[in-house]
């Protein structure tokens, strides 16, 4: 058993290394411009000029599809470090001091959880406009309850462990209990849940952008260029094809290296 | 501060569990009732009866630490700052710091120390309570169950309380580690000049450590005196009974 999850972080954390290298390489340098079209190469085949092919406007799918990624791990890193940051406090909050503030807060709370995620992201997009900055905002916005949810009951449990009465008992104030004394205590819990919520992170901001909702052309997303894809998939199923594979390698990346760290969790 | 006779004095001190259900129907638990006594100076009081008496109740009562339960009666404390070991190494210390830190915490809440000072502060008393210096950078989980116990009398004491409360402090060990435990407890005792209320279900712990003692059962003290009187000749039933459990 213990060597199934040891394998499954292994891969995990290959694949995910091996995605985040391409990405941050092509932050500096890509094989071709990604938005440079070329009327005289639209619809290549993949080959040795271009790894995968080119698009519709004869752009290199290849450098596309590495922006894209970026771009994407981008919103999904940046959503779920507001849904963490935001889940902390407010879990922190209502699970340390209870009574009012966790009325309100939770109900909040229970309010966000109350609407289908995807939908909501909706609304939300509606109200902020699209793009890359509110796309960012509205899945961090979804992704809070559920950090919030975690934090608080392990947050509560913490609370009643002598070594916080014993803080108590030597005047530490509760700030910084909560924040100094327990926090770090249920950083290891949170891990898996951040792992899973980027997952889910990176497949949100596809949908939203293949709906439309997320980055806006010329710029590439995964989720933007899946929905390009779509109008030419018997022509160039390659497009597809290779920005499905670059989303399927992201998530499973990422799947596996939580399960591996949940694993540990719970050994 | 030597002149003071009692180092805590508790007086007709009552606690009332307090628990309403999703219906507002109340239930309530009387834990403690009209419970007096007083800590003397350099004394070490035991308190015994069975688990479920009230005995952490009542040590929780005495340093303030009920958020949640009635509390009536009267506590007054002689000496500044008193602290508490509790009965599990394993829970009473923050797993995620290095012991220097628990120990170093206080001192840095308290603010009048500079960091050298507070390091100096802490390796003093990482050997007082005979640990090596270099304990000072493990974290709890790499401690045996002895040694989270010494460090958790450290860390009671690093601020020189004259008045501690050890709740169950060797319940949790091994024999041979109860035993070296004791004597640390003593020796500070005696070092320090400090007074414990020391609590136990074990008679015969309480008999080696106390001078004093008291009984409790259900909530009341119902016997309380010098140790060889109740344990040679105790007035009540119940504590004949509890006397009657152990081998001497």
């Amino acid at each position: 058993m213990i060597n199934t999850k040891d394998r499954n972080f292994r891969i995990g954390a290959g694949s995910t290394l091996v995605m985040l290298l391409i990405i941050l390489i092509g932050l500096i340098w890509t094989p071709y411009d990604p938005n440079a079209m070329n009327a005289s190469e639209k619809m290549a085949a993949p080959g040795l000029r271009h790894p995968l092919g080119t698009d519709n406007f004869g752009r290199d799918i290849f450098s596309r599809v590495v922006q894209g990624a970026g771009a994407t791990f981008l919103i999904a890193l940046c959503s779920v470090a507001i849904g963490l940051l935001v889940g902390l406090l407010v879990g922190g909050l209502t699970g340390y001091y209870g009574g009012w503030i966790d009325e309100i807060l939770m109900r909040l709370n229970d309010s966000i959880t109350a609407f289908p995620s995807l939908l909501l992201a909706l609304v939300l997009i509606a109200v902020f406009h699209t793009g890359k900055y509110n796309i960012i905002l509205a899945l961090g916005i979804i992704f809070i309850p559920t950090f919030a949810r975690i934090v608080r009951m392990e947050v509560a449990r913490q609370k009643s462990l002598d070594y916080v009465a014993n803080a108590k008992l030597m005047g530490v104030k509760s700030m910084r209990i909560l924040f100094v004394h327990i926090m770090p205590n249920i950083l290891p819990v949170l891990l898996s849940t951040v792992a899973i919520g980027f997952n889910n992170a990176v497949l949100a901001e596809a949908s939203m952008s293949y709906l439309g909702l997320g980055v806006q052309p010329p710029d590439p997303s995964l989720g933007r260029m899946l929905n390009e894809a779509q109008a030419y998939l018997s022509r160039a199923p390659w497009y597809a094809l290779s920005v499905g594979l670059a989303i399927i390698l992201l998530v499973l990346g990422f799947g596996l290296l939580s399960e591996g760290l949940g694993g540990e969790d719970r050994a | 501060m030597d002149q003071i006779k009692n180092v805590l004095e508790v007086e007709k001190l009552s606690v009332v569990y307090q628990d309403r259900s999703l219906f507002g129907k109340r239930t309530s638990f009387q834990a403690l009732t009209d419970v007096s006594f007083e800590v003397r100076r350099g004394e070490i009081l035991g308190l015994v009866g069975e688990s479920g008496c009230g005995k952490s109740t009542l040590s929780k009562a005495i340093l303030g630490m009920l958020d949640t339960a009635e509390v009536s009666g009267e506590i007054r404390h002689f000496t500044p700052r008193p602290q508490m070991v509790f009965q599990d190494p394993f829970g009473s210390l923050n797993p995620s710091k290095t012991v220097g830190w628990i120990l170093e915490e206080p001192l840095r809440v308290y603010g009048k120390y500079d960091a050298p000072e507070r390091k100096r502060c802490v390796l003093d008393m990482l050997e007082r309570v005979g640990l090596e210096r270099s304990y000072a950078k493990s974290r709890p989980g790499e401690l045996s169950g002895g040694q989270r116990q010494r460090v958790s009398i450290a860390a009671a004491l690093i601020r020189r309380p004259r008045f501690i409360i050890a709740d169950e402090p060797v319940s949790a060990l091994d024999v041979t580690i109860q035993a070296q435990i004791l004597d640390l407890l003593w020796d500070l005792h005696r070092e320090l000049n400090l007074s414990y209320l020391f609590i136990s279900h074990d008679l015969n712990v309480v008999y080696s450590i106390c001078d004093r003692v008291m009984v409790m059962d259900k909530g009341r003290i119902i016997e309380q005196g010098p140790i060889e009187e109740v344990y040679d000749h105790p007035r009540e039933e119940y504590t004949r009974k509890l006397l009657n459990a152990v081998q001497f």
